[in-house]
C-alpha cells in the first residue's frame, strides 16, 4: 500500500517536471504546444544514446539532456512558434500535431521503433525497506531531484525578480508588456526552460516510461490531464495535479488493471466539466 | 478558418433581395457537377476492360477510393461542426468507431440474413448510436475555451477507445470484430471480392450526405450556424438558440460519423479498436484542414490528398511517411490559409482580376 503510494508520488514527481513548462507556457502566452512531449523525448534519447552508445555516466546525461532540449526549445521557438503566438489554437494544435508526427517519424526512422532500455549505475538499482514500505532507490532518487527541483522553481518563481516580471506576464501579459516588461523575452526564456525540464525530465524517466517513438503523443494527454486540473496560473497546481494523476495512475493500474486508463480520463473529463479553469486555481476573472 | 466563407457569395449573386442571393448561393455550379461527375467516373472506368480499353491505376485501386470516400464523409461531418458552427473537435474517431461497431455487430448477428444484417438498416443504426452518444456528450462542448473543447472531446474519444479495447466479449477487443456479413444491398447487389458494390454503395450514401448537409448549410439552420461561429454573443442577442443549434449540428454530424464508420465496417466486413484509435480523429481533422474548412467540398478533396498521399508515401518509405504529413501540416499552417480550397479560390480570383468577364455573361 505504501509502496503504491510512493511509486505513485515518484511517477507524478516526474509527470510534474516534464509538463511544468507546458502549463507556464500555456498560462504565458496561451499557446497549445502538443508537442511538448517530444522535448521530452528528446532529452530521453539522448541519454539512450549517451549511456547506451558512449558509455557516459547517467550523471551527466541529466544535465546534458536538459540543456540539449532546451536549445532545441529556443531554437525552434524562434524560428516557428513565434509565428504562430496570433494564430487561432485550431492552428497551433495542428501545428503541434505536425510537430509531433515529424518528431515522431524521425526518432523511428534513426533509432528504430522498439523501446530503448538504458542500464541505470547499479548503486540506484535495488530496494530496501522502510516503515514498511518496499521503497525503490531509483524512485527515491526521482523524488529527490525533482523535489529540489520544485523547490527551485517555487524560489525562482516566488522570490525573484524575473520571477514576479513572468507571474505578472501570466496574470495579464498586455498590462506588463505596457508597464515595461520583455513579454517575448521572458517567453523564449521560459519556453527553453520548460523545454529544457522536459528534457532532463525525459531523461529521468528514460527507464520508468517507456522511452519509444510514439513517447510524444502516448504522454500527451497526462499532460492535458495536469494542465485541467491543475490549471496554468500557478505552478502549486500542476504540481498537486501530478501527484494526484500519478497516485491515482499507479493505483488504477495496480488494484483494477482491467479497466485501464478509464479512471484518468473519466476525471479529466469531469474536472473540465465542472471546474473548466482547473481544480486549484484561483477564482480568477478575466 | 474561413471567416468570410459566409461573405464569399459571387459578384452576381449581390444584387436583389435576400432570399434570391441566398438561393443563388446554393446553386449548384459547374465544378460541383464535374466533382461528382470524376467520382462516378472512377466507378465505371472498370467497365473500361470490357470495352476494349485500360485504365492502367483505377481498377485495382477501387478500394482504395471507397477508403476515400468513407473517410471523406467523416471529413464532411467534422467540417459541419468546425468549418461552419466553429466547434474544435479532436475526438470525431469515437464517433466513426461507434458506428462502425453498431453497423458491425447489426451485420455480425444478422448473420448474413436481412433484416438485421441488411446494409441501409446498418447504416441507420450506425448513425443513431453514434448520434445518441453526440447528444449525451455535446453538452460537454457548450462550454469553455477551444482548448478545453480540445480535451473534453479527445478525453471522450479515450474512454470510447479504452472501451472498445476492455469490452472484449461485445467488441471482440483488440483482435476486432470478425465476421461482419452484410446481406445484399438494397436486396439486388452483393458485396463482392473487388469492391464494386462497395465503391458504388459508398459513393452513393457519401453523395446522399452530401446532398443533405449542402441542403443543410444553405438553409436558415446553416447560416445561423455561420453567424455563430462568427460571435456567438451577437447571435445570441439578435435571438439565436446558440445552444440548442450547436447540439443539434454536433449530434448531426455524430450521426454522419457514424455512417461513415458503419459504411468502412460493412465495406471491409471487419471493424477493429483501429476505428476508434486517436489517429482517426487527428487524420480525419487533418484531411478537414487540408482540403480547407467551411465549404464542405473541403473534406473529400482533403481525404482524397491525404489518404493518396498516405498510399504513395508508405510505398517509398513504409511508417515514415507521418513524417511528410507532419511537413506538409507545419507548412500548411505557417503558409496557407484554408487548405487546397484556399488555393483554389485565391487563383481563380487572380485570374478574374486578370481577365475581367464580358459585360452581361452573368445574368
Amino acid at each position: 500500500m505504501l509502496t503504491i503510494l510512493f511509486d505513485g508520488v515518484a511517477y507524478g514527481m516526474l509527470l510534474f517536471v516534464l509538463s511544468v513548462g507546458l502549463c507556464v507556457t500555456l498560462g504565458l502566452m496561451n499557446f497549445i504546444n502538443l508537442a511538448h512531449g517530444a522535448f521530452a523525448m528528446a532529452g530521453g534519447y539522448l541519454t539512450v544514446v549517451m549511456m547506451n552508445w558512449y558509455g557516459i555516466s547517467f550523471y551527466w546525461c541529466l544535465p546534458a539532456a536538459f540543456i540539449v532540449s532546451a536549445v532545441l526549445g529556443v531554437v525552434l521557438e524562434r524560428t516557428l512558434y513565434s509565428r504562430l503566438y496570433d494564430k487561432t489554437h485550431l492552428d497551433q494544435v495542428l501545428f503541434s500535431i505536425g510537430l509531433i508526427f515529424v518528431a515522431t517519424a524521425a526518432v523511428d526512422y534513426a533509432m528504430g521503433a522498439s523501446q530503448q532500455i538504458i542500464n541505470l549505475p547499479d548503486h540506484l538499482n535495488g530496494r530496501f525497506e522502510f516503515l514498511g514500505a518496499s521503497i525503490g532507490v531509483y524512485r527515491l532518487f526521482v523524488i529527490v531531484i525533482c523535489g529540489l527541483l520544485t523547490v527551485g522553481l517555487q524560489f525562482v518563481i516566488g522570490r525573484t525578480r524575473f520571477g514576479s516580471r513572468l507571474r505578472a506576464s501570466v496574470d495579464d501579459g498586455r498590462v506588463a508588456r505596457g508597464l515595461g516588461i520583455d513579454v517575448t523575452f521572458i517567453f523564449a526564456l521560459t519556453f527553453a526552460f520548460g523545454s529544457g525540464l522536459a528534457g532532463l525530465g525525459g531523461a529521468l524517466g528514460a527507464s520508468i516510461l517507456s522511452m519509444d517513438p510514439t513517447f510524444p503523443l502516448k504522454y500527451m494527454i497526462y499532460f492535458l490531464i495536469v494542465i485541467a486540473v491543475g490549471g496554468t496560473t500557478t505552478i502549486t497546481g500542476p504540481f498537486f495535479a501530478s501527484i494526484l494523476l500519478g497516485v491515482a495512475d499507479v493505483a488504477g493500474k495496480y488494484f483494477v488493471p482491467s479497466i485501464g486508463g478509464f479512471i484518468i480520463y473519466s476525471i479529466m473529463v469531469l474536472v473540465l466539466i465542472f471546474r473548466p479553469e482547473g481544480l486549484f486555481t484561483r477564482s480568477v476573472r478575466r | 478558418m474561413s471567416a468570410a466563407s459566409a461573405t464569399d457569395l459571387p459578384a452576381a449573386a449581390t444584387a436583389g433581395p435576400a432570399s434570391l442571393r441566398l438561393l443563388e448561393a446554393a446553386r449548384w455550379r459547374w465544378y460541383e457537377f464535374l466533382f461528382w461527375g470524376i467520382a462516378a467516373a472512377c466507378g465505371l472506368s472498370v467497365l473500361a476492360p470490357a470495352l476494349g480499353f485500360t485504365v492502367p491505376v483505377i481498377p485495382t485501386k477501387l478500394m482504395l477510393l471507397s477508403e476515400i470516400l468513407i473517410l471523406g464523409l467523416l471529413a464532411l461531418s467534422i467540417d459541419l461542426t468546425l468549418g461552419y458552427a466553429g466547434l474544435v473537435t479532436l475526438g470525431q474517431g469515437a464517433f466513426f468507431g461507434i458506428g462502425a461497431y453498431a453497423a458491425g455487430l447489426m451485420a455480425k448477428y444478422g448473420a448474413g440474413v436481412a433484416p438485421l444484417s441488411d446494409p441501409l438498416l446498418g447504416l441507420l443504426g450506425a448513425g443513431l448510436a453514434a448520434s445518441v452518444v453526440g447528444f449525451a456528450t455535446s453538452f460537454l462542448v457548450l462550454r469553455g475555451s477551444d482548448l478545453a473543447r480540445l480535451m473534453v472531446t479527445l478525453g471522450v474519444a479515450l474512454i470510447v477507445e479504452e472501451l472498445v479495447n476492455k469490452l472484449k466479449d461485445i467488441t471482440g477487443g483488440t483482435d476486432g470484430l470478425q465476421g461482419v456479413m452484410s446481406s445484399k444491398v438494397l436486396g439486388i447487389w452483393d458485396f463482392d471480392l473487388y469492391g464494386y458494390t462497395a465503391f458504388w454503395y459508398a459513393l452513393g450514401i457519401t453523395f446522399l450526405c452530401f446532398w443533405f448537409c449542402r441542403r443543410l448549410v444553405n438553409s436558415p439552420f446553416g447560416y445561423s450556424l455561420r453567424a455563430i461561429k462568427g460571435n456567438a454573443l451577437r447571435a445570441r442577442a439578435i435571438g439565436m438558440p446558440v445552444n440548442a443549434r450547436l447540439i443539434q449540428v454536433y449530434t448531426l454530424s455524430a450521426f454522419i460519423a457514424g455512417v461513415a464508420g458503419g459504411l468502412l465496417a460493412q465495406t471491409t466486413q471487419f471493424a477493429s479498436p483501429d476505428m476508434v484509435a486517436f489517429h482517426r480523429s487527428a487524420d480525419s481533422l487533418l484531411m478537414v484542414i487540408f482540403g480547407g474548412a467551411g465549404h464542405l467540398y473541403g473534406g473529400l478533396i482533403g481525404a482524397a490528398i491525404f489518404r493518396i498521399m498516405q498510399d504513395f508515401l508508405s510505398n517509398i518509405t513504409p511508417q515514415y511517411w507521418l513524417f511528410w504529413v507532419g511537413i506538409v501540416l507545419i507548412l500548411l499552417v505557417l503558409f496557407v490559409r484554408n487548405g487546397v480550397i484556399g488555393l483554389l479560390m485565391a487563383a481563380s480570383q487572380k485570374y478574374i482580376a486578370k481577365v475581367p468577364p464580358k459585360s452581361g455573361a452573368l445574368k
